[in-house]
Parts: structure tokens; C-alpha cells; sequence
């Protein structure tokens, strides 16, 4: 049927489920209040002790138990209460997801409350060595952390949880995973190869490595009073991101496939842009192309051009250069219109969600299609005059919204964007 | 939807402990008993380290190649020497159009440091704030960027300039095959035209080696086969490895006048229930969908972990291959994201080579992930 197809030819990919949950609570209706109420979930730390660090502040998920609390699980468990409200709207069976899993998980390693258990069980006093916890794991029994560290953990686990088909990815384009995610569903029903598949993005690795490895390399806001004030994208102050914590699933679905079982249709994922960047390991090419050409090729793809586009869902993640670079990259994109073209970034009250930020604002972006509400931009109090763009500031915003566009930028040269729609683009 | 594309593969690029390049691996496939191992400096591991490389030669900057661990070295090596195999070294319109996936962990340690704060958190009063101030001075920023694992697709970026986009798959022994399924499934149905897709492993590294044997899946003894290592237990031998291919369409490839090592057919991926002969009858019924006849040459990447290598070697029996069965653990070791693009590269050259008509690489991961592919005459 030639309307459930692109003009390429391509089979159009619905999204029927979507769930979320991050520092703001737990599920879409709590996390869209708080959103659009300017409120954040950034606050001191209290998982472990921040003495002596810069930064004392995160947007980390509190209220959930896990056992052990290490990234692996905590990552785990966030998925699987997004995917389970996903699925649950979605109304495919539990257990027996039709089609793959795409999961956007953070990189996983061996944490210290686990080096000390093998530490001590390997009865040295001294000095220890690796070659002391090689013994002790050859003596005792760890094979449960084993499993807990292999990098295929998570989503192995979430594929037996949901029942998806084949075998699972685990993938990782840093701070634009959940993007990819979501892009690797899309190639995967555009090719026929699925009707519909899972994408995940989750994040739960907030430990103190983890944020002192960010803060030496100075990506972090230092300006930890008040905590709900540091994340500020966009505004001349802005001095570094917020690390934060979630996930996001979406259901992704063949249209076709999706009407066909009578599922109530959320939005489409009409286009997806990509371009690798080889300036540097952490900073973008000064000149923007890569981010522009990863926008453009999204727009493309959609089928559209920029001036359909109502609201960018930035990156936005409150470091001087990103911002200043998105803001610019923007402006070449969309021309002169670009001033007038409503831009948030979700970060200023969740933080950066890392490898799940692209799945948790492709959520949001459809919620602010599906409500016709722009999220804010909160702690818009310093303009940055280098930054002239409509910033949604600090209050959110009624507008009629049926074209999106989210962007995701990240470490090691990865620049993704989508395209989100209300109704099909054929 | 249009006819499926033909996946060639152009680019090869490898490094193990045999060697860097083609035509030491060619050898190795026939060759039974070409093997490195060391079994001296992790006793009581054995692994295969990797053989001297000259970094200029691939990684022309001395400060690139200080802002990588080594495992991101042998990827960014590999992939180089894969670029210059398949003529697109330096072909910055070429590259910048080029698509990537790499499959990757990451890591690595500061060993002596995490010794160091182990033995003080013992006697620190207030443990986590002693962790705080020596991971604040102790910690350098590149070993975070070689944690990443994404940042093996950045480097390759930087250095050798592909920047058409990249994706990075994690998940062990799976991810090497998901890659390269991928990979091959995007060029056949139009999505790209070029991906070089590949992943490298560093075996010479006490983190690694300590999980895997919290999961009693290394080899202890000195070297013997994987076939032959069940009576004793079993376990892999982790070899250091790096293996890069540049997969185009065929179109896509003879337009531009470039040789064809060998066509990939679709590769096959599971996640099956193992127990109860489940992983026997998803091996039988992956090369079944190959298409594969029983004169193949298989490349079988068991990690000669006991009961799944059994498994692996009693289907291939039951399926009476005809052609000959070579473990590409027995030759490298095991080197898991690595693993299943290596064998797909070892197949190219063999049929390529005329040491097969055709080629099948198989894939049990140790914990987890099947996958199969397929590999034919590039005529």
C-alpha cells in the first residue's frame, strides 16, 4: 500500500509505545508535569561521598532499589521500567516483543565495591596486585560477576525480559547512543528485516569515577549552589554539563504493521542524519560541518525541508562550546528563520542523560508533538550574545508542533539527529 | 523493496600474534600449527601476545598514537591497513563518505594505581573520600578516552580521516558478528555503499583476563588445541587480534576499479536458548540458511570453552562437512569482539586464495551470541 510508504519506497516507521524515566520520576505523565513546570532533578550527590570533588551535584535516579548498586544494574533497571511502560502502551504482549532489540547502554567495567571484594578474598595484607585478584577469582566463585561485567549483559537480559526476536544489540556513539538506537530500529524496518523493534537508551553510571574522569577532563559545571541552578544551556554563564541518570524506550513499528493491529499511532520517526567528525576526540570541528550535515541529511531523509521544522529539541548541554557550536551549526541550517524557530534543551532540568539523552528527548520531543507544549529552557538568566536564538526561556510554552527535530552530539566524533512528525511524510 | 545489493569485500586489514597483513594469515589457514603463544608472562594463562608493530607506519603521529590505549592502536592499525588494501587510503572524498562500525569493549587500567588504591582503602577511615582524592590525582584523561568504547571509531576518525559516521557495537564475541551483519545488511539493501567494519582486542591485560576467569572460561595448561581441551576443562586462550574489512557494493566497487577479495553473503545471528540442544540445532539450522554446501571450509571461532565447543564440533559432525574444519583460535587465540571479523576476513582470503570454493565462520560466544556467515568467490 503506497501510503504506508515513504517516497522512497520505504516502509514509514510509526512509534505505537513510548516510556521514560529519569531524575524527574518515573514514567511519561510524571516526567512531562515536571518538565513543563520548569522544575529540576538535578541535586547533590548522596550516593557517595563528594569530598575534594569540583563537582558535588547530578541528576541521579534516587529512588529506585538496586542491589548491587553498580552501573550495569542500575542501567538494567531504568531500562526495563521504560521499556515496560513502552511495551505496555504499545499493548504487544510482555515476553513476546515482535521484532529486535536496540539498546544503548553505557560501557561497562569492573567497579571498586568489586575490586574490594576480590581484594580481600584474596587474603593479602600488603601491597596488592592484579596477580592477587587473579588468584582470588581462580579460588572462589564469581561467576555472577562475571555476567554482571560482560558488555552483553544488559541487553541479553532485557531481550529475555521482552521476549524480542534475534540477537540483541548493545551499542554505544557516547553522548548520542539513544539516537542510534533509535536509528538502528528505523534501518532495521525500513529494510524489511523487522516490523517493529525495541530502542533503548539508559544511563545509570553515575559513580564517583565515572564523574571524576568527565571533571578531569573539565566538561563538568562546577557551580554546584544552588544545584538545580548549574545546568544552563545556552546562557553566557554556562560553565559545563550536569551528569544525569534515565532511560527511554520506544516502540518503533512498520505502519502498516502497526495499523494493521489497530495501535494507536504516537508520532513517526521521519528522518535520521549521521556524520562522523575527525577534528578531535572531545571537541567538534570548529566550523560545525559535521553537526550541520547530520541535521540537513535528517531533514533530507524526512523528506522535508528546514522550513517545516517547528521546535529543535537541542543537545544543549550547557558546555561553552557545545552550545556555541549547535547555536551556530543552527543558524546555517535553518538561515535567518533560525531566530524564530522555538529551541529548548531538556538538560537544563534533567542533566545530560549520556548514552540515554537521545532516546529520553526523542520521547519528549514526540510528547511536546503529541501536547502542542514546548518544554523550557530553564535558568535562562545571562544571555549569551553570541547566541541569538528563541531559547524558550524558563517557561514553557504553548505552540501548535508537528515536525521535530533532536540532536544529539557526542564524544569521538558522533553527530545523529532525527526527525520526528505527527502524521506520515510519503 | 528493490533486489538485494552483492556485498564484496575489498579491504583487508589484520593483526595477531602471527604477524600484521594478508599473506602470514593466508598461511596460517593452511598451514596447521602456526601458533605464537606466550605462557610465561600471565602464567597461569597462556595468551597470544601481538607481534611487534612499527605505530609510525599506520599511526604517523607520535601524539595520536599517545592519546590510545593498545588496544585502540591495533584497531586503528588494522583498519589502516585495510584502507591501503582496498585502495582508499588518503581518499578524503572516498572517506568522508565512508560509513563504520566497530565492534569493541573497552578499558583499559592504570594497574599499579588501582593496586595502589586497593591496599589504602584498607586502611583509609573514610574510604570513599581517599578514593575521591587519589582517582582526582591519579587518574589521567586519555585513560578515560580509551575506556570508551566508542572512542576506538574516533580515533580511526582522526587518523585516517573515514568520517562518514560510525557505530559502535559492545557485547563481546556477538558484537563482531552483529557488526558485520549489519554492516553487510545496510550495503545490501541500499543504505550505504561502503562500511569498513572490524574490531580489535588486547589479550595482554590482567583486567581482562580477571573476568573472564571470575566466569572459568580460560585455558590454563600450556597451548593445545581447541578441539582438544574439553578433558582437561576447557577454556580460551585470549589472543591479542585487530581485524578491519572494507565491505562495498559490488557496483559500488567495480565502479571505482577496485579487486574484489570476496563476496559476503547475509550473515546470521541467534541469541538461543543453549540448554537442552537448542545451541546444536541453531548452528544446523544457521547453515542451513547460509546456503553453505558441505565442502566448505569452516572457520569455526570456538573459544574451547568445554561444553559449547562440543556442542559447536558434534553439529558440524552431524552436518558431515566434507571440507576442511579450522579453529581460528588454534591460530590467533580468542579474541573475542575481534573474533568473528577476523574469521570473515581468514574466509575472504581463503576462497580468494583457491584454498575453498566457499567459506563458513562460525560463532559461539563464550557466555552467550551465535553467528554464522558466508563467504563465496567474488565471480
Amino acid at each position: 500500500m503506497a501510503k504506508y510508504r515513504d517516497r522512497a519506497g520505504r516502509p514509514i516507521v510509526a512509534v505505537t509505545g513510548m516510556g521514560v524515566v529519569t531524575s524527574l520520576g518515573r514514567g511519561k505523565t510524571e516526567n512531562w508535569a515536571a518538565l513543563t513546570a520548569g522544575r529540576s532533578g538535578i541535586h547533590r550527590i548522596n550516593r557517595f561521598p563528594t569530598d575534594g570533588l569540583r563537582t558535588t551535584i547530578a541528576g541521579t535516579v534516587d529512588f529506585l532499589d538496586v542491589e548491587p548498586m553498580v552501573a550495569p544494574v542500575l542501567s538494567e533497571t531504568l531500562a526495563t521500567i521504560a521499556a515496560d511502560e513502552a511495551v505496555a502502551q504499545a499493548g504487544v504482549t510482555r515476553g513476546d516483543f515482535p521484532g529486535a532489540l536496540f539498546v544503548a547502554v553505557p560501557p561497562v567495567e569492573m567497579e571498586w565495591p568489586q575490586r574490594q571484594i576480590l581484594a580481600d578474598a584474596s587474603g593479602e595484607t600488603g601491597a596488592i596486585a592484579y596477580a592477587d585478584l587473579l588468584r582470588a577469582a581462580a579460588q572462589g566463585d564469581f561467576r555472577t560477576l562475571h555476567d554482571l561485567f560482560l558488555f552483553g549483559t544488559v541487553a541479553d537480559r532485557l531481550a529475555e525480559r521482552f521476549g524480542t526476536k534475534g540477537s540483541p544489540i548493545s551499542l554505544s556513539t557516547a553522548c548520542s547512543s539513544g539516537a542510534t538506537a533509535i536509528q538502528l530500529g528505523v534501518e532495521a524496518i525500513r529494510r524489511g528485516e523487522a516490523k517493529a523493534a525495541l530502542s533503548i537508551g539508559t544511563d545509570g553510571s553515575v559513580h564517583a569515577e565515572a564523574l571524576i574522569r568527565f571533571s578531569l577532563l573539565s566538561a563538568l559545571s562546577t557551580q554546584n549552589d544552588p544545584p538545580e541552578g548549574a545546568a544552563k544551556p545556552f546562557s553566557k554563564n554556562r560553565d559545563g554539563f550536569v551528569m544525569g541518570e534515565g532511560a527511554a524506550a520506544l516502540v518503533l513499528e512498520d505502519y502498516e504493521h502497526a495499523v494493521g493491529r489497530g495501535a494507536t499511532i504516537l508520532g513517526f520517526v521521519a528522518g535520521c542524519g549521521e556524520k562522523g567528525d575527525g577534528f578531535h576526540r572531545t571537541r567538534s570541528s570548529p566550523d560545525g560541518r559535521p553537526a550541520i550535515l547530520a541535521m540537513q541529511q535528517a531533514i533530507e531523509d524526512a523528506g522535508l525541508s528546514p522550513d517545516d521544522i517547528d521546535y529543535i529539541n537541542a543537545h544543549g548541554t550547557s558546555t561553552p562550546e557545545n552550545d556555541k557550536m549547535e547555536s551556530m551549526s543552527c543558524m546555517a541550517v535553518f538561515g535567518e528563520r533560525m531566530t524564530r524557530v522555538p529551541i529548548s534543551s531538556n538538560k537544563s532540568m534533567i542533566g545530560h542523560t549520556l548514552t540515554a539523552a537521545g532516546a529520553v528527548e526523542a520521547v519528549f520531543s514526540l510528547m511536546t508533538i503529541a501536547e502542542n507544549r514546548i518544554p523550557p529552557t530553564i535558568n535562562y538568566h545571562v544571555p549569551d550574545p553570541a547566541i541569538a536564538l528563541d531559547v524558550v526561556p524558563n517557561t514553557a510554552r504553548d505552540a501548535s508542533v508537528s515536525k521535530v527535530m533532536s540532536n544529539s552530539f557526542g564524544f569521538g566524533g558522533q553527530n545523529t539527529s532525527l526527525v520526528f512528525t505527527a502524521e506520515p511524510v510519503s | 523493496m528493490s533486489e538485494p545489493r552483492d556485498v564484496v569485500i575489498t579491504g583487508i586489514g589484520l593483526v595477531s600474534s602471527l604477524g600484521e597483513g594478508n599473506d602470514v594469515h593466508v598461511q596460517a589457514v593452511s598451514d596447521t600449527g602456526l601458533t605464537h603463544v606466550d605462557t610465561t608472562t600471565f602464567a597461569p594463562y597462556p595468551v597470544h601476545p601481538v607481534a611487534p608493530l612499527e605505530l609510525d607506519r599506520q599511526i604517523p603521529k607520535k601524539s595520536d598514537q599517545r592519546q590510545m590505549e593498545p588496544w585502540q592502536r591495533l584497531g586503528v592499525y588494522a583498519a589502516g591497513l585495510a584502507l591501503d588494501d582496498a585502495g582508499l587510503k588518503g581518499d578524503a572524498a572516498r572517506l568522508d563518505t565512508l560509513q563504520m562500525i566497530v565492534s569493541a569493549g573497552g578499558g583499559e587500567r592504570d594497574y599499579a594505581v588501582d593496586g595502589q588504591i586497593l591496599e589504602g582503602l584498607r586502611k583509609a577511615e573514610k574510604p570513599g573520600v581517599f578514593l575521591n582524592e587519589r582517582l582526582m590525582s591519579d587518574l589521567r584523561p586519555t585513560l578515560f578516552l580509551a575506556q570508551l568504547s566508542n572512542l576506538l571509531a574516533g580515533n580511526i576518525s582522526i587518523v585516517h580521516g573515514i568520517t562518514g559516521a560510525s557505530r559502535t557495537f559492545m557485547g563481546e564475541e556477538q558484537a563482531g558478528v552483529d557488526a558485520v551483519r549489519v554492516a553487510q545488511a545496510r550495503i545490501a539493501a541500499g543504505q550505504a555503499d561502503a562500511i569498513i567494519v572490524g574490531g580489535a582486542y588486547n589479550a595482554e591485560r590482567p583486567d581482562v583476563l580477571l573476568i573472564f576467569e571470575m566466569g572459568r572460561a580460560l585455558w590454563k595448561h600450556g597451548f593445545a588445541p581447541v578441539f582438544e581441551r574439553s578433558a582437561e576443562g576447557g577454556g580460551f586462550v585470549p589472543g591479542s587480534a585487530a581485524a578491519f574489512l572494507v565491505l562495498e557494493a559490488r557496483e559500488v566497487a567495480q565502479a571505482r576499479g577496485a579487486r574484489a577479495h570476496a563476496m559476503l553473503a547475509p550473515v546470521l545471528s541467534e541469541r538461543c536458548p543453549r540448554a537442552d540442544g537448542g545451541l546444536e540445532k541453531a548452528l544446523a539450522s544457521m547453515w542451513s540458511q547460509s546456503g553453505a554446501g558441505r565442502d566448505a571450509l569452516v572457520l569455526s571461532g570456538a573459544t574451547g570453552v568445554s561444553r559449547i565447543t562440543s556442542a559447536e564440533r558434534e553439529t558440524l559432525d552431524a552436518l558431515v562437512v566434507t571440507g576442511s574444519i579450522r579453529c581460528t583460535g588454534d591460530m590467533i587465540g580468542h579474541a573475542l569482539e575481534a573474533q568473528f571479523p577476523f574469521g570473515v576476513a581468514l574466509a575472504a582470503l581463503a576462497v580468494e586464495n583457491g584454498l575453498a570454493g566457499e567459506a563458513v565462520v562460525t560463532s559461539v560466544g563464550h557466555k552467550r551470541g551465535e553467528g554464522l556467515a558466508r563467504v563465496v568467490r567474488a565471480d
